[in-house]
C-alpha cells in the first residue's frame, strides 16, 4: 500500500516535470515571474543563510580546535579542517536542507493556495500552460541563485571561523590563513556547486509537486507543505549520498 | 450558441453527469440551477475543457470539441471567459495586473493599448481607483467585478460564471447579476451561469436548465419557472415561504 503510493507519487512527479519543461508562450511573462521568484526565493534567503553560516563556521572552528588540542598537531590544521567541512558538507548540504525548509514550504503553500482557490484552473481556462508558467521560473530561480547563496555561505562560514577562532585565542590569524591555503583543492568547490544545483532542482521540483496537486482546502495546503519539506529533505539526503559516492568515491 | 449533447462525466466510480443535453443561446443569460452536489460546477468545467468528458459532445457554433486538435482547443480557450465561484483572482498581482494578464500573455498589444483596454473593462464593471490594490485589499463584491472584468478583457464569445453572486449581500448580488446580463446583451455573448440563488433565476433567467443528480430534468424561461407544474422544480425553487407566496401570486394572475 505504502509502496504503491510512493510509486504513484513518483509517476505523477515525472508527468508533472514533462508539463513543466515546455516552451514558454511568452518569454516576457516568464521573465517577470523569474525575477519575482529570484527575489522571493533567493534574495530573501540571504539574511538567514548569512547568519547561520557565520555561526556554524564559528562552531566548526571551535570544535575542531578543541579536538586538535595536541602540541604535535600544527594549529593550521584547524583551518584546513574548517575549510573542508564547510566547503564539502556544511554549505552545500546543510544550507540546502535549510533552504528545503524555507523555500520548499514557500513553493508548496503558494502553489497549493493557488490550486484550492481555483487560480490554477483560471490559468488553464485562459489557455496558459499552468505547470510550466508557475513552476519553471521557480526552478530556474533556485538553480541559478542557490549556488550564489552557497558561495556566500562558504565565504561567511570561513570568516566566522576566523573571527571566533582568533578572538578566542584558539588559533592565530596567520596560522588560520596559512591553513586555508594548504592542500587547497579547487575541485571541491566545483563538487559543492554541482551538489547545490542538483539539490536546488530536487527542492523546487518536489515542493512544486506537493503544492500543485493539493486537493481540498487550507488544511490540506498546510499538510502538503509539510510533506513537501519532508520529502525534499529525504530525497536531498539520498542524492547527497549518491553524489558523494559518484564524485568523490 | 453552445449545444451540448449527451455528456457524461465520471470520477472513478462516481457518475456525476449522466447524459445531459442542453442549448445555450447567444446574447442570453442561460442559467443552470440545481442543489449543491447536483453537478453544476462539474458541468461547467466540462464545457470549459478543464475536465475531459467521458461521452457526448459540445458544439461551439459549429465546432465540435470531439473533432478539435489540441491546438484548436487552445485557440478556443482564447474565446472563453470564466468567473469562478471564489473569483480566483491571482493574489500576487494587483487588480490592474489581474485584468491585463490575458492581454499581456497572449497578445502583442503595446502597453498603452493594454492599459486602455484594461481600464475600459474596469470601468465597465464600475471599478475605480483600485488599479493598484491587491485582491486581498478589496471587498468580495469588488473581487467578483474584477473577475468579470478579467473574464471579458479578451472579448470572449462565451462567458461562464460559477455562482457569481454567492457570498454577497442581496443588493450587491443583484448588481452583479444585472452587470452580467448587460454585458451579455451588449457584446452579444453566449453566457452560462450556475446558480442556486432564486433571486437570480427570477431576475436574469432568460433560459433556465434544472439539474438533479447529474441529469437535466427541466428547462424553460423564468416565466415558465413561476408557472411550472413540475413538483421537483417547484420544491427546489420555492423552498422559502416568501417564494411560495410569489408563486401563488403569479399563478393566480
Ligand atoms: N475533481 C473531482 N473529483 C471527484 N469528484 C468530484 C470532483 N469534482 C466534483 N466531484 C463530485 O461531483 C459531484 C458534483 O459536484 P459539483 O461541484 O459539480 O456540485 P455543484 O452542483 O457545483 O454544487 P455546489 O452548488 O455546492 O457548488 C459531487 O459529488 C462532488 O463530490
Ligand atoms: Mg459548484
Amino acid at each position: 500500500m505504502f509502496i504503491k503510493r510512493i510509486l504513484e507519487d513518483i509517476g505523477r512527479y515525472f508527468i508533472l516535470m514533462k508539463l513543466v519543461f515546455r516552451r514558454p508562450d511568452n518569454f516576457r511573462m516568464y521573465w517577470d515571474a523569474f525575477v519575482r521568484d529570484l527575489y522571493m526565493l533567493g534574495v530573501k534567503s540571504l539574511g538567514l543563510v548569512a547568519i547561520i553560516s557565520l555561526f556554524v563556521g564559528a562552531v566548526v572552528t571551535i570544535q575542531t580546535a578543541l579536538n586538535l588540542e595536541n602540541p604535535i598537531i600544527p594549529k593550521y590544521y584547524i583551518a584546513i579542517a574548517t575549510r573542508e567541512s564547510i566547503i564539502l558538507e556544511f554549505s552545500p548540504t546543510m544550507i540546502s536542507l535549510i533552504l528545503a525548509g524555507k523555500v520548499g514550504s514557500n513553493i508548496a503553500s503558494t502553489l497549493g493556495t493557488m490550486r484550492v482557490s481555483e487560480q490554477i484552473e483560471a490559468l488553464e481556462v485562459m489557455g496558459v500552460k499552468s505547470a510550466s508558467f508557475l513552476i519553471l521560473p521557480k526552478i530556474a530561480a533556485c538553480v541559478i541563485f542557490n549556488p550564489i547563496l552557497i558561495i556566500i555561505s562558504m565565504f561567511l562560514g570561513i570568516v566566522g571561523g576566523y573571527i571566533f577562532g582568533t578572538s578566542t585565542g584558539m588559533i592565530s590569524g596567520t596560522d588560520f590563513i596559512k591553513g586555508l591555503q594548504i592542500d587547497y583543492t579547487p575541485f571541491y568547490i566545483a563538487y559543492a556547486l554541482v551538489k547545490t544545483v542538483v539539490f536546488a532542482f530536487v527542492i523546487t521540483s518536489i515542493s512544486a509537486y506537493y503544492g500543485f496537486f493539493v486537493k481540498g482546502g487550507a488544511v490540506e495546503v498546510g499538510e502538503n507543505s509539510t510533506k513537501a519539506v519532508v520529502a525534499s529533505s529525504l530525497v536531498l539526503i539520498l542524492t547527497n549520498y549518491l553524489l558523494t559516492q559518484l564524485l568523490l568515491g | 450558441m453552445i449545444r451540448v449533447t449527451n455528456i457524461h462525466k465520471k470520477f472513478g466510480d462516481l457518475h456525476v453527469l449522466k447524459g445531459i443535453d442542453a442549448t445555450f443561446m447567444k446574447g442570453k443569460t442561460n442559467l443552470i440551477i440545481g442543489k449543491s452536489g447536483s453537478g453544476k460546477t462539474v458541468f461547467l468545467k466540462c464545457l470549459l475543457g478543464i475536465h475531459d468528458i467521458d461521452d457526448g459532445d459540445v458544439d461551439f457554433d459549429g465546432r465540435l470539441i470531439s473533432e478539435m486538435s489540441i491546438e484548436d482547443r487552445r485557440k478556443l480557450r482564447l474565446e472563453l471567459g470564466m468567473v469562478f465561484q471564489g473569483s480566483a483572482l491571482f493574489d500576487s498581482l494587483t487588480v490592474e495586473e489581474n485584468v491585463s494578464f490575458p492581454l499581456r500573455m497572449f497578445t502583442k498589444k503595446s502597453s498603452k493599448e493594454i492599459a486602455e483596454r484594461t481600464n475600459f473593462c474596469l470601468n465597465r464593471v464600475n471599478i475605480e481607483n483600485a488599479n493598484h490594490l491587491f485582491p486581498a485589499e478589496i471587498s468580495g463584491g469588488m473581487q467578483k467585478r474584477v473577475a468579470i472584468a478579467r473574464a471579458i478583457v479578451m472579448n470572449p464569445r462565451y462567458l461562464f460564471c460559477d455562482e457569481p453572486n454567492s457570498g454577497l449581500d442581496p443588493k450587491t448580488a443583484m448588481v452583479i447579476d444585472e452587470l452580467i446580463q448587460e454585458i451579455t446583451q451588449e457584446f452579444d455573448i453566449t453566457t452560462v451561469i450556475n446558480t442556486h440563488d432564486m433571486n437570480s433565476v427570477l431576475q436574469i433567467g432568460d433560459h433556465v436548465n434544472f439539474l438533479v443528480g447529474g441529469k437535466k430534468i427541466w428547462e424553460g424561461s423564468k416565466e415558465d419557472v413561476l408557472h411550472t407544474d413540475n413538483q421537483e422544480l417547484a420544491d427546489f425553487v420555492f423552498s422559502s415561504e416568501l417564494f411560495k407566496k410569489v408563486r401563488r401570486a403569479a399563478r393566480s394572475e
